[in-house]
This record gives C-alpha cells, structure tokens and sequence, in this order.
C-alpha cells in the first residue's frame, strides 16, 4: 500500500479550521466524559435512534444484498471519479447550470460569496450541509457582510446557541430540550414569551422564526447528498420542509458538493434512496427528497451554480484503503453506535466530521502532520469494537482503516530525534522477545509486578513512561506461575519444537 | 483540479481486476401495481407516518376533495387538475386560485392561501411516499409548499410496492419531489415532530 499522507497546503489556522479542533482528543474527550448533562441528553437520543433504526433496517429482507452493492457503486465511481465529473459538468451545463471548481475552503468561499455578491443580497438561507460547514461558509460570508442564516432546527439550534455541531445528521444532539428553550428566549426575539420546552412548541417556534426568511430569501446555499452523473441531477434528503423552501423559493441556489458525492446513474438512487433514510433518521423514507436538473423554467431558482470541492479528498482518493472513507454518505449511523462518541460527544473531535468515519476521514483530509498534530490522536479515538463496520450502510471498513492511520501517525513520528515513550518501549519489548533466554527472563522479572499490584491485584498507577498506559486503564497483576514453567511441570516429557537459538538474534535496542 | 483527481484516482487504484457490481437485491416486489394489498400497503405507511388518507371512487371526487379541504377558505390548484376535483374546491364559496392564471402566485400571495389540491405521478406503498414531477396536474414545487394543507389525489394504478419500482416511473429531470408523510423533525432529542415548514396537514385521496 502506498504511503500518500497528503501534505497540507496553506490552511487557517488551527483556532479557525472546522476540521482541526485546538486539543488533542484524550485531553477534549476526558472533560467531556466529566460533563453529565452531555452524558445524559447523548444517552437518551442514541438509545432512542438505535432502536428505530435496528427496527426499520430489520423490515429489509434484502439488506445486505443493498450493503453490497451501494459498496460496490460507491469504489466504481472512485475508480472512475474524473470522468463521472466531467460527465456531471456537460449535464448540469446542457440544462442552464453553472458547474465551478474548487480547489480548497478558500477557494470554494471565494465562488459562493462571488456569486451571492452579484445577486446583491446580503443574506442567505441554508439548508444544513457538512460541505459549507468544512469549509467555514458561514464565518467568510459574515466576514463578507452577508448573513448565513441556517434553516434546518438543529442547526438553528446550533446557531442561535454560539455553539459547534456535534453530530452529523442531529448537529445540537448534545443540547436537551430545556437548554434549547432557553437559547430560543434568550436569542430569538420573535421568541413566544409562554414558550415551553415540548419539542412540539419549540419546533413551532422556529417554523415562525423561519417563515419570513424563506418567503423573502433570493439565494438559497444547500449542500447535496447525491449527484447523478448521467442526468445532471441532485438530490437533497431531508425531513423539515427547509430544504424544499431553500431549494424551490429563492431566485439563485448554489450548491456546494464534496467531488465524491456522485453516483453514476439515476437507477442507483434506488439504491441509496433504500439505506440512506433507514440508517440515518431509522425512518423508512425521510418525509421529504428533493430531485432537480440545472433549472427548470418557470419552476423554482432560475440561477442554478454547482460548486465541487475537492478540499484533501485527493488526499484520500489516492489511497486505495483511505479512499473507501470517500464512500460516505453522511448517514450518521456509525456514529450512533459508537460507545466512544456516544460517551465523549461530537465536540472532542474537535472536526465537523465526528464519530468513527470523522477518525478516518478528517485525518485524511488535512493530513497528519505527526506529534503536536491534534488529528493524529483522532485514529485513536476508538475502541476497535466494529460496530461501526457492522452499521454501516456502505460498508466503510473503519477499524480496519483506523489501524491503518494509527501505524501512520506512528509512521509520520519517526524522525523525532527523542523517541517517546511508545517507540521506546516497543523497541525493548522486540529486543526482549526476539530471544529466548532474554524472554524467560523478562517473565521472571514480571512477579515483581505481584508486588506492586498488592491484594486488589490490580496496577492502577506505574511511573513514566508506564503511566501512559495506567493513567486511563488498570493493569491486572501478573499471575503466580508463568506459561513456560507452567509448560515444563505439567508436560515434562513433551518438549516441542526447540525455538530459535540466539544465532538469529536481530539485534539490540541500541 | 481535473488533473489532480486523475493523478489522485490512479495512485489509489486497486491492484487487482475490479469486480462487477452485484445487484443481488430485487427489483420488484410480490405486489401487482394498484392491487388491493399494494394499496393497503401504502395505506398503512401512510397513517404510520400521520398523513390522513381516504379511498372514494370516482364519481365521489369532487365530494371527497370538498370534504379533505374542510374549512379551508382559500385554495390553490394547478391548471391540469381533474375537473372534478376543481368542482369540489369551489364549493363553499371557496377562493380558488389557478397557479399561473394570469400569472404565477408569489410567496407571499401563496403564504395567504390555505391550502393546495394535486395530482401525483407515482406512489411507493412500502415507504408510503408519493412522488410530484411537475406535471400540468401537480404543478410549481412551491405550489405544494406553502399552504399548510396538501391534499394529493392518487390513482390506484399510480402505486407501485417498491422503491427500483417507483423511481423507474420517473423522468429523472423532471423537478421531482418525494413526500412521505407531512413535514418532521427530529432534532430535539431525536423524538419525532410532525409538520414543521412543509404543509403540516396531508390528506391522501386513493382514487378506485
């Protein structure tokens, strides 16, 4: 496999890049963990997602034959990205659509605010996008004069709290209804003054809030969840209605889509359009699925731009086991699954793309720039249960590539002059167990281990470099008898195979 | 950017021959389009995902309408809608605005009026979603956006079981529009809320 780490190019810096946080996850998911309210609303909205999800994928008879072959479309357009594009580009082009490119956040910024510049608006509707959230859409805009406002109620949330997503599909997972009453009194002032904390009412509220943005707004920002690259067409799954408003209201829609959101024909939306809504809201179909192609006269924004970002997904592409990170369809239902996120929370990552696949993803996208790179810690971020594999939809082998990018931050740590406790342990462990002698006495020398460990028989605190491992998880004490002397007293006669003699010694941990 | 995906799709491309994709899943479904268990299908989805739905015949069109639009005052239809139903939005005095008669309704004009009437294209029972393409019978998507209400007229021969089944009805650049069930969130706790911006009311008509 090659080794395509993907030096990133100029970027924001760390305290404004939506794909880097400021702390290395250990030190952001221990607060985090400390945080019962979090705790507890994450708890109680994955329990309840879970159950509907596993209900609904289970009325499937042909789920894994779905699995298989959205897998399989997904490498196919991989494997095919440039022309499928480029396909995409004649399509939407041939029905009045404008197609642009875009290199990185900067660029892709650039376009939108170029276009919403020539409209001569100074705001914008939002239909919730994880693209214009990586690239900081909204910040450059208001840096611009123009107002991002976000339409979908989680967003909203989010918004109007001063706050960060912290989940894919559900971005204010992290807040409980009584938090969100009071984000609506405090920054809404078309807030109802008897406002109450029933879902019902707080969802009414927004829908006043939002009603005269949508029916006055020239020029709607959306994202997209798929794109067909032998029509021309894209799709936008969505639940509220906002998308609909967004995309069929206003004069002028832009759309900004990751390069890797195409599928190759319009049959295989019968594919996605099965796993996407089971997976992410665990409904059979989401209520609502908007499908257009470049403008329809008459019919909705007669100003139709398409932006594709390529934004490190390059980084990825050129990598055959990373590039299966590219297959995501943003579904969420890795993350909901995950004992990690579902105890640190979506903040810890630090990146718009939380959860398992944000582990394999983000790293990808902004490269691992080794020790003091807070992304390099995201592989790590997982316990390597599976159950994210297991869920999801397009069968992204995410343990599989979490281990892989754990030997490369390891990988892109090697030129350091001072090895760290890690490396330097590894390497005395090897030098120990490449040879017999040095083994047998290495296992003696563990009894020590019994002392320390007393009668609770646990290790709980060891001096650096051990308290790496100790200061999060107790070590068992070693036990009474070792394998070998085990071995030689109940199998006297039976010596087996003689193991290597010290003649192909490797060497020494010099 | 081209060059760098070329450059990019090569240096990742697996070694090894690529597989055909599988398309083990079907295509069909065990339902006949239009018989009685495909509607009973869709019957159910619908009601679990809170829309109304009714079953009237087609001399009962104009009847059944009138009765799904209840109080509303003002209604808005596309110019293709059946004449029958027209008949039956024009009762009680109603406000009957054609989309397009003499010129498309704005938002604003479209936030005034209570409800719409239309057609559909194609219904997929196992998901309970009704599809609009923009035809002269189910109109501008922001038609069916606005108002509160939404009353869609379905024929029986219009549903299909499955999803392949249902999407293989369409024109793929048509302005397409899949509705299941009324406008939702969930984003409050992950519990499901009914009618957020969409219309909160559907009421579905299966035409025999």
């Amino acid at each position: 496999m090659s080794t395509f780490l993907g030096v990133p190019g100029a970027r924001p810096s760390a305290a404004d890049n939506p794909l880097r946080g400021d702390r290395p996850f250990p030190v952001a998911a221990r607060e985090a963990v400390g945080n019962t309210q979090l705790r507890r609303n994450l708890g109680r909205a994955l329990s309840t997602i879970r159950a509907k999800r596993a209900a609904v994928v289970a009325e499937v008879p042909d789920w894994e034959a779905l699995r298989d072959t959205a897998s399989a479309v997904k490498a196919d357009v991989m494997a095919r990205l440039p022309e499928l594009l480029e396909q995409l580009e004649r399509n939407v082009t041939a029905r009045g659509g404008t197609v642009h490119w875009a290199d990185d956040a900067e660029e892709a910024n650039r376009i939108v605010a170029e276009i919403v510049t020539a409209t001569g608006a100074d705001e914008v509707v939002k239909v919730k996008s994880m693209a214009t959230q990586e690239i900081g859409l909204n910040e450059y805009l208001a840096e611009r004069g123009i107002a991002a406002v976000e339409t979908d109620l989680a967003e909203l949330i989010v918004q109007l709290g001063h706050d960060k997503p912290s989940h894919i599909l559900v971005p204010a997972i992290h807040r409980g209804r009584a938090e969100i009453r009071e984000i609506f009194l405090r920054e809404m002032s078309d807030a109802p003054t008897d406002l109450t904390d029933e879902p019902r009412v707080l969802a009414m509220a927004a829908r006043a809030h939002l009603r005269r943005k949508f029916l006055s707004a020239r020029v709607a920002v959306s994202g997209a969840n798929f794109a067909i690259a032998d029509t021309g067409t894209l799709a936008v799954v969505e639940s509220e209605g906002n998308g609909r408003m967004c995309l069929t209201l206003p004069d002028t829609l832009i759309t900004v889509m990751g390069i890797e959101k195409l599928l190759p024909t319009f049959s295989d939306l019968e594919v996605f359009l099965q796993i996407l809504p089971r997976s992410s809201t665990g409904e059979r179909m989401n209520p609502y699925t908007s499908l257009w192609t470049g403008v329809t006269p008459g019919d909705g924004p007669q100003e139709f731009h398409l932006v594709l970002l390529d934004n490190g997904r390059t980084n990825a592409l050129a990598d055959e086991l990373g590039r299966t990170a590219l297959h995501c369809i943003r579904c969420s239902a890795c993350l909901n699954v995950c004992p990690v996120y579902e105890r640190a929370g979506g903040h810890a990552y630090g990146s718009v793309y939380p959860g398992p696949i944000g582990a394999v993803l983000t790293p990808q996208l902004t490269g691992m720039s080794g020790h003091g790179d807070v992304n390099s810690t995201l592989p790590y971020a997982s316990t390597l249960c599976g159950a994210c594999f297991d869920a999801c939809p397009v069968k992204i082998d995410i343990p599989t590539m979490l281990v892989e990018l754990r030997g490369r931050a390891v990988d892109a740590d090697r030129d350091r002059t001072i090895p760290g406790g890690w490396a330097a342990a590894m390497k005395a462990a090897s030098w120990v167990m490449s040879n017999e002698k040095r083994f047998a006495a290495a296992e003696s020398l563990s009894k020590a281990g019994r002392v320390v460990a007393g009668k609770k028989g646990r290790i709980s605190s060891l001096p650096f470099p051990l308290s790496g491992w100790t200061t999060s998880r107790d070590l068992p004490a070693p036990p009474t008898q070792t394998f070998r002397s085990w071995w030689k007293e109940n199998r006297p006669d039976d010596l087996g195979v003689p193991l290597p003699t010290s003649a192909e010694d490797p060497g020494d941990p010099s | 950017m081209l060059t760098r995906i070329r450059t990019a799709v090569a240096a990742g491309a697996s070694k090894g021959p690529i597989p055909p994709i599988p398309r083990e899943y079907p295509t069909t479904g065990s339902l006949r389009p239009g018989s009685d268990e495909a509607v009973a299908l869709l019957v159910d989805r619908l009601i679990d995902y809170k829309a109304e739905v009714s079953t009237v015949s087609a001399e009962g069109l104009a009847d059944a309408v009138d009765a799904a639009l209840g109080d509303a005052v003002s209604v808005v239809v596309p110019t293709g809608l059946h004449p029958d139903a027209k008949v039956g939005c024009e009762r009680r005095h109603r406000a009957v605005h054609h989309d397009g008669v003499p010129a498309p309704l704005t938002a604003a004009e479209l936030d005034a009026v209570d409800a719409v009437v239309t057609a559909a294209t194609v219904a997929i029972a196992v998901t309970g979603t009704i599809v609009l393409d923009g035809s002269a019978d189910q109109g501008r998507r922001a038609i069916t956006l606005v108002p509160d209400v939404h009353v869609v007229i379905l024929t029986v021969g219009q549903i299909v079981e499955t999803v392949p089944e249902g999407l293989a009805l369409l024109r793929p650049t048509a302005p397409l529009t899949l509705i299941s069930g009324p406008s939702a969130t969930s984003d409050i706790e992950l519990s499901r809320v009914e009618g957020v911006h969409g219309p909160r009311t559907l009421r579905v008509l299966i035409v025999r």
